[in-house]
């Protein structure tokens, strides 16, 4: 099961510069929520920040906290163990290209020295199916490799791959940017499956499929967060004037 | 900045104006043919109905076509939405219109009688509604529109007294029965239109504030609870 996410007064810099400023945002848990903004606004760097994946880059540091369900992100946890419980998919997807498509999936239990065979072609299949892909590859699972897919059945590789960890959240950054209108409907209606079991968290540039996929919805402005609240009020009757602005194309 | 949707948005709006113009002059013309008994008024709102039918349609398709290729959201979307259903009720006051002008029609060939009700007073009242609330669409105002609410109560009290005066009257003098309830039908036809002005000014809130209104929700429902509210 999924779990939420509380993030309280979460600040985050790129050597001096400031990228996030003050953010304080409950994610539901078992629900997508949305992060929406224009470029540069912060939200692909508050995605990253949740599983640690901001501290990768050189001279940047993150302060505040985030409690994933009872784990406390920053404090007393490694940075590994707590993206063993935060998948993560991309904007370009990024299979292993000398691997098939079974040892993508497998990858990182693998890594994690996982090495029951029985009990991997079990997960491998089980994630396969929850990221709508069993179907299309069953027959060449071991001859072919991730690289070989189409752009949105690689996506769902990755997607696959970052399920069979078994995390309880599934962070997204602009999933479907490079994916055309079938591949997206695929990964929008695998998003609303999902988050029967996990928490999905999704930074996307198209408002639309902000409103079609997500429950809650974060807008973000110049590293703050502006308004967070139910996606249909986010897209009907924002309470900012900043959001209406961004949202209705008057800015952003 | 949209410019070719702000432009699609100027245009619903210039052109659901000219249309409020075209359906209140219909009403200002059909009252007027009742208390003048002229005919040539009655044919102009008869006329004048496919030019409101017409824009009716136009509308729509634009309407239509921005929602399609637009895909408006907040205020936007709000506003498209009303202008739809503005639009709709504006038709249906041209309707009204044509109802009135067509029962004067038959009443002109009928003695003139003296009946206890005052259609003209009546009628400015109803006027007034339909202009002001065309006026809280023009400048996006909700409390001009708010106002237009608090009219309909008297306009409905008005329809009951004529309806009440009109059929006693039918009661005591029947050689003017048809007279009388003409008058009601017409006193009848303008309360519509008056229902009609406040439906638009419920959208005009609605656009405007994002809160539903209508059928005397009290005080004001916002069309989405927000987080803060349900925690």
């Amino acid at each position: 099961m999924g779990v939420g996410i509380k993030v309280e007064h979460l600040n985050a810099w790129f050597g001096k510069t400031q990228a996030l400023h003050d953010i304080s945002m409950d994610v539901p848990a078992n629900r997508a929520t949305a992060v929406i903004g224009p470029s540069g606004c912060g939200k692909s760097t508050f995605v990253r920040c949740l599983n640690r994946m901001h501290e990768t880059v050189p001279d940047a540091h993150a302060a505040g906290k985030v409690r994933m369900g009872d784990v406390d992100v920053y404090n007393g946890t490694t940075a590994v163990q707590i993206r063993r419980r935060i998948g993560m998919v991309f904007q370009k997807p990024n299979p292993f290209p000398t691997m098939s498509i079974y040892d993508n999936v497998a990858a990182g239990l693998k890594l994690n020295g996982f090495r029951h065979r029985h009990r991997l072609d079990e997960i491998v299949e089980r994630s396969l199916k929850l990221s709508a892909l069993g179907d299309e590859v069953k027959d060449t699972l071991r001859k072919k490799s991730g690289a070989s897919l189409s752009g949105g059945q690689q996506q769902r590789l990755c997607i696959a791959r970052a399920l069979a960890v078994e995390p309880q959240v599934l962070l997204m950054d602009e999933p479907c940017s490079a994916l055309d209108p079938i591949s997206t409907g695929k990964i929008e209606e695998l998003i609303f499956q999902l988050k029967e079991k996990f928490t999905i968290v999704i930074v996307t540039h198209n408002m639309q499929q902000a409103s079609r996929v997500a429950e809650f919805t974060g807008f973000f402005l110049l590293g703050k967060l502006i308004e967070f609240d139910k996606t249909e009020k986010i897209f009907t009757t924002p309470s900012d004037k900043r959001t209406e602005d961004y949202i209705t194309g008057r800015f952003g | 900045m949209r410019t070719r949707f702000q432009q699609g948005l100027d245009d619903l709006r210039t052109r659901l104006l000219r249309m409020g113009g075209l359906a209140e002059q219909a009403v200002d013309r059909a009252c007027q043919a009742y208390i003048d008994r002229d005919l040539t008024r009655c044919h102009m709102v008869l006329e004048g109905e496919s030019l409101i039918n017409a824009a009716e349609r136009e509308i729509d398709e634009l309407a239509f076509d921005l929602l399609a290729m637009q895909q408006p959201m907040a205020v936007d979307l709000r506003f498209i939405l009303a202008v739809t259903k503005i639009n709709s009720d504006l038709e249906r006051v041209g309707d009204q219109a044509v109802n009135i002008a067509e029962r004067v029609m038959d009443m002109v060939e009928l003695p003139t009688v003296s009946l206890p009700v005052d259609i003209a007073r009546m009628a400015a009242a109803v006027s007034a509604m339909v202009r002001r609330s065309l006026e809280s669409f023009i400048e996006g105002k909700a409390e001009l529109a708010q106002a237009v609410l608090e009219m309909d109560n008297v306009v409905d009290r008005m329809r009951d007294e004529a309806f009440i005066s009109l059929v006693k009257t039918m009661n005591e003098r029947p050689d003017v029965t048809r007279q009388a309830l003409d008058a009601l039908l017409i006193a009848r036809n303008l309360e519509r239109v008056a229902d009609h002005a406040t439906n638009i000014a419920e959208d005009v809130i609605f656009w405007v504030r994002g809160a539903d209104v209508r059928h005397n929700v009290a005080p004001e429902t916002p069309l989405h609870q927000s987080v803060t509210d349900t925690h």
